[in-house]
């Protein structure tokens, strides 16, 4: 029985090995999420003939956590996406925190391996747990977004990894006798998730959530050694893996190291670069705009967080199509970083059917600029803020930007002149080929809708 | 022995992964970073074969772990497939 519950594990292994590598193709990206799926389903149902398990109470642990899972899944709209992989990344790191911590219950005089792989399993588990949790409550606002920096922040940071780090020596040396210490790693570690995630800023949340990602599978993989299984440790590998090469794209598209993501504090204080903003800004009505639009015959889209705040996506859906309709070329340009999570933007386009060959990344777009006739940004700032290009001074400065400021006009649909998360005053607003549409980003597009249906009835 | 191949297997896993995903197109990482959290869950496994410990705060916290895997797997895989669908229809278009 053991021989086949562990062939079947294999299995799982290899199937989730294919998951993920079609997950990263556009074309086979959904079946390889299901060969992942089933590659869980018999990891599961192998471990259930196990035999001598606690069949009731497994069977409301699944069908509690399946039936929460299910209805979070369906019931999440698309714009509350990274609250909602914020939350599963921590139910993974508890549980995985949870089996290691059941592990000791079980035995409490384990090999000194198995108790380094408890100590891990704890730590990065409770990370993961409450960061995501505290990342959770950032971006759905139920805390302020703005990084949370106090007096003596690192070195408290740095007291509590030191003390976890000690006491979870004196655990692996004596483990019978050291429960009290192992549930005082629990709690530091659980107050250090929380610490190592309230100083960073919202904007750079898709940092935060692809390495909390990272950390639910190193979880995983701990957990894997507690218990001495193949497909814990391959399976949690691969997502620490993966999480760390996602976390690597995002700060890239930052121009920013990780180590500065996570302890600058970035956005906190207002650090306006040297340079100074010559120019006006120049409003413009919706009826205007749409006059510029109705001429133009290569539009671009540039979205950022506002548009997911304001819900546009299905007015700028809506727009295109008449954009389209009347001859025009249009065009999408995603930041890797835009909104809060990896690939926001384009889930948010998704959701509204925007086919995704019209989607554009910045290195594709930016060489033909100057034949854009407009570049209609919105509620997107620091991704298309010319100073990380001109102002060597800016903080922002060497971050890969959309070059909208290069187009024959740049529309800026902006609530009011306030910047971005960054703080970094935006120069594109004072450009003479700018031209800044006051109000909500959704009731804007909406009106320019209404203009173009207008002018084709009468 | 048993630690030394485990820690055999780790080593290459760590060197798998990193090969598996190299260029992901921006598109797929909200769902590469929601499908491969899925598969974070399975401490499902560790959970289930927890239960079978005897006491009962070893079996509370087995069940809770087993529900909170659980939370993470199906709702990881559910809306991974929901948005992956949309991609789809978008491209259909």
């Amino acid at each position: 029985m053991t021989t086949a519950i562990n062939l079947a594990y294999i299995l799982a292994s290899i199937l989730f090995i294919y998951g993920l590598k079609m997950l990263g193709r556009a074309d086979t990206a959904r079946r390889g999420n299901t060969v992942s799926a089933v590659g869980m389903l018999i990891a599961i149902v192998a471990t259930l003939l196990l035999g001598g398990l606690d069949y009731i109470w497994v069977v409301v642990g699944l069908l509690a956590g399946g039936l929460i899972g299910l209805v979070a899944a369906r019931v999440v709209k698309m714009t509350q996406m990274p609250e909602m992989v914020a939350l599963f990344n921590g139910s993974g790191g508890l549980a995985s925190m949870l089996v290691g911590w059941a592990e000791y219950i079980r035995d409490p005089s384990p090999g000194v391996v198995t108790a380094i792989a408890i100590f891990f399993a704890v730590l990065v588990g409770a990370v993961a747990f409450t960061g995501s949790v505290v990342a959770w409550a950032k971006l759905s606002e139920k805390m302020p977004g703005k990084p949370i920096l106090f007096k003596g922040q690192q070195p408290a940071n740095a007291l509590i990894v030191g003390g976890a780090v000690v006491l979870g020596i004196i655990f692996v040396i004596t483990p019978p006798t050291a429960y009290p210490l192992l549930l005082i790693v629990i709690a530091l570690s659980l107050v250090l998730g929380v610490l190592a995630v309230i100083p960073i800023g919202g904007a750079d949340m898709p940092i935060v959530i692809s390495l909390m990602n990272s950390y639910s599978g190193v979880a995983a993989l701990a957990a894997g050694f507690v218990i001495s299984n193949n497909v814990l440790i391959v399976a949690g590998t691969l997502v620490g893996a993966s999480g760390l090469i996602l976390t690597q794209i995002m700060c890239k598209a930052m121009n920013r190291s990780l180590a500065n993501v996570l302890f600058s504090g970035f956005g906190a204080v207002s650090t306006a670069g040297t340079m100074k903003v010559e120019g006006e800004v120049k409003p413009i009505t919706a009826e205007d705009a749409y006059f510029i639009l109705e001429a133009a015959s290569s539009i671009i889209f540039v979205p950022g967080y506002g548009m997911a705040v304001a819900q546009a996506q299905h007015a700028v859906k809506e727009l295109a199509d008449l954009l389209e309709r009347n001859g025009a070329e249009v065009r999408y340009a995603i930041h890797p970083v835009a909104g809060r999570m990896p690939g926001h933007m384009n889930v948010l386009l998704a959701e509204a059917n925007v086919p995704y060959e019209q989607l554009v990344e910045p290195d594709d777009v930016n060489p033909t600029m100057e034949m854009v006739d407009v570049a209609v940004v919105i509620g997107a700032n620091d991704v298309v803020n010319p100073a990380a290009r001109e102002d060597a001074s800016s903080p922002l400065y060497g971050m890969p930007i959309i070059n909208v400021d290069q187009a024959r006009t740049a529309f800026v649909l902006k609530r009011s002149m306030n910047p971005g998360f960054s703080g970094v005053d935006n120069p594109l607003f004072f450009k003479p080929n700018t031209r800044m549409l006051f109000g909500d980003a959704k009731s804007s597009i909406q009106t320019l809708v209404s203009e173009f249906k207008d002018a084709v009835a009468a | 022995m048993t630690m030394l191949l485990l820690l055999f297997i780790f080593v290459l896993s760590i060197f798998l992964g990193l090969e598996l995903i190299t260029k992901v197109p921006s598109q797929l990482h909200t769902p590469l970073m929601s499908g491969s959290n899925a598969i974070s869950g399975i401490s499902i496994v560790g959970a289930l074969a927890a239960t079978a410990i005897h006491g009962t705060f070893g079996t509370v916290l087995a069940v809770l772990a087993v529900a909170f895997a659980m939370i993470n797997v199906v709702g990881g895989y559910l809306v991974t497939d929901r948005m992956l669908a949309m991609f789809k229809t978008g491209k259909k278009e």
